[in-house]
């Protein structure tokens, strides 16, 4: 067997997390929830992950870092930081929805929904089958139009247990980059170097992220996940400034 | 050129130019850009998300292309220099956070420096050295500030700012007044060279209040009076007229205002820098003010003007050279870094 050690972080919700896993188990995780210092805290927590376990970048074989859908601002850090990271190791950078990391990470045997906080009282979500089979989503909508009775995972239910009741909310409530870690190391085990370095491979110019993130349902190449356009209004003719 | 300088890798993002930039010493070795403008053209203005967004999409190739053509390899870079601030803070994270993982990848270490200094600095890989003390005028769309630069590793001082608009926003406004394409700097540079600065007596704002400060919103809206007045008036709009005549009071504060700077803090050299110092009349009228008060003038090339990587990789080898600490992982990027602070 070949030797595997993914380093993985997620910054799309308020957890700043990191892990390294050597395929078999997660050997060192760091988790920090603070929704304003993503930029300040990631960097020291892939330090400290490599640290505890006694590991360098250049023992690291991928990168994994959390796609979203998550407020922009933080999602970029670890978007950014996985693309830079693996340019000077040399590594391949994938992607994995966010979502996918929180439902891994889920303790039900049923369908269920995962949902996290989109801001302006929106929740990023998206429905599972299973905690590894995404059916629908991700997408993003008030919390009162999320569909049916089936459990909500994520902070995205527990922020909104009055419209969405008590009753369906369940934990956890952030993805942890453990999961993610071992998500993607269970994925990449299954494919070939070609396919692995085919999906890494960062398309040229832009491409539909929603679309994108569908079809691949697991493992993406490291791009967010906006599902929003940017705010933003085309001006008119300039205000008059006379009457 | 010493083979001994360290090799710094500068990377800008603190508006809609991603600038990667290499050097080493004072030796420009690559400076790369890609602009997120033309995705902005339409709104009139840099729309911050978006400009955010094309800065992660636009790292990863501009850093490769820099790389390749300075003919090196990640592994020859000794440094890396991020502009931690001023700027747009969603746009300065992804900055910070890719020279972040290129300092922790490469194990080499990390300097957060303010883009203001950064301007300063970038007059070195062109003119050489900078005379201490010298003065420095930046004017950009962000930016209009007067500083007193003992050193630009260790001292910047504010001497004056604008109260109001940028320079250059001022610029951008008056363009779409007149009609004229966003960036307005360089089609108001162009329309007025047809113009006479004359031709209408434009407010000069705070131009005998004895400050070192600017203000440049009571001008913008003149001129939008003016146009309103003219149009009213069923009359076309003398666009030439209106461009240079604006032009040449924005210029004629900026350029009084940094000769007094000289004489009040008895300083012979005066650093025009940022992106209005593109600006063909306030070179002529810089030119023509400091010759006849015995001042030094230095202007860096355009490329070296306007926000790029090259800047913050001079301020970073000026750092390196001078003992600095470097920064350690956990430097925020902060929208507001005052002047004085030239690395975090």
């Amino acid at each position: 067997m070949t030797f595997v050690l993914v380093l993985a972080f997620d910054t799309a919700t308020p957890a700043v997390t990191a892990a390294l896993h050597d395929g078999e188990r997660v050997v060192a995780e760091s988790t920090t929830i603070d929704a304003r210092r993503h930029g300040e805290l990631l960097a020291p927590a892939v330090e400290q992950v490599l640290r505890e376990s006694g590991a360098t970048l250049r023992d690291v074989t991928a990168i994994v870092a959390g796609t979203g859908p998550g407020p922009y601002t933080g999602l970029r850090v670890g978007l950014m930081t996985a693309t830079a990271l693996a340019l000077t190791a040399g590594v391949p950078a994938f992607g994995v929805c966010t979502l996918d990391a929180l439902a891994y990470a889920a303790e039900e045997s049923g369908p269920f929904l995962v949902a996290t906080d989109a801001r302006r009282k929106e929740v990023f979500w998206a429905r599972y089958g299973d905690p590894r089979t995404r059916l629908d989503g991700p997408r993003v909508d008030r919390p009162h139009d999320l569909p049916g009775e089936l459990p909500v995972i994520g902070a995205g239910g527990a922020m909104y247990a009055d419209v969405i009741g008590a009753d369906r909310i369940r934990g956890p409530l952030h993805p942890s980059a453990g999961a993610l870690a071992a998500l993607a190391a269970g994925r990449l085990a299954t494919l070939s170097e070609e396919e692995a370095a085919e999906i890494a491979r960062v398309p040229e110019g832009r491409v539909d992220s929603v679309e994108k993130a569908r079809e691949l349902s697991v493992l993406g190449p490291p791009r967010p996940i906006y599902l929003r356009r940017p705010d933003a209004q085309v001006p008119g003719t300039p205000k008059r400034v006379t009457a | 050129m010493g083979r001994d300088e360290p090799i710094v890798l500068g990377i800008e993002t603190s508006c809609d130019e991603t600038g990667v930039g290499i050097v080493r010493g004072h030796t420009l070795l690559a400076n790369t850009i890609a602009s997120s403008m033309d995705e902005h053209a339409r709104f009139g203005g840099v729309v911050p998300e978006v400009a955010s967004r094309a800065h992660l999409e636009a790292m990863t190739p501009t850093v490769e292309s820099a790389l390749a053509g300075a003919g090196l390899r990640f592994s020859d870079i000794d440094a890396v220099a991020v502009t931690a601030g001023p700027g747009l803070a969603g746009a300065l994270l992804v900055g910070v956070a890719a020279a972040k993982a290129y300092a922790l990848g490469l194990g080499v270490p990390l300097y957060g420096v303010n883009h203001l200094a950064a301007h300063v600095a970038v007059d070195q890989l062109e003119h050489g050295p900078l005379p201490k003390p010298a003065i420095a005028l930046l004017v950009s769309g962000g930016h209009s500030s007067l500083l007193l630069v003992p050193d630009v590793a260790q001292d910047v001082i504010s001497l004056g700012s604008t109260v109001d608009d940028a320079a250059g926003e001022a610029f951008d406004k008056v363009a779409r007044v007149l009609g004229l394409p966003f960036p307005g700097g360089p089609h108001i540079d162009r329309a007025a060279r047809e113009g006479s600065g004359s031709a209408v007596a434009f407010p000069r704002g705070k131009y005998d209040d004895g400050t070192l400060d600017f203000s440049f919103s009571g001008l913008k809206t003149a001129v939008a009076r003016w146009v309103e007045a003219r149009e009213a008036s069923g009359e076309p709009v003398p666009v030439a007229d209106v461009a240079a005549s604006f032009q040449e009071a924005v210029v004629d504060v900026l350029t009084r205002k940094a000769l007094q700077a000289c004489a009040r803090y008895d300083v012979k050299d005066l650093l025009i820098g940022g992106g209005v110092a593109a600006n063909s009349r306030l070179r002529a009228l810089a030119q023509e003010r400091c010759d006849a008060a015995g001042v030094r003038l230095r202007v860096p090339r355009p490329g070296l003007c306007t926000d790029n990587g090259a800047m913050v990789a001079a301020l970073g080898a000026d750092l390196v050279a001078a003992g600095a600490t470097p920064s350690t992982l956990r430097i925020p990027a902060d929208s507001s870094l005052p002047i004085t602070v030239v690395h975090v």
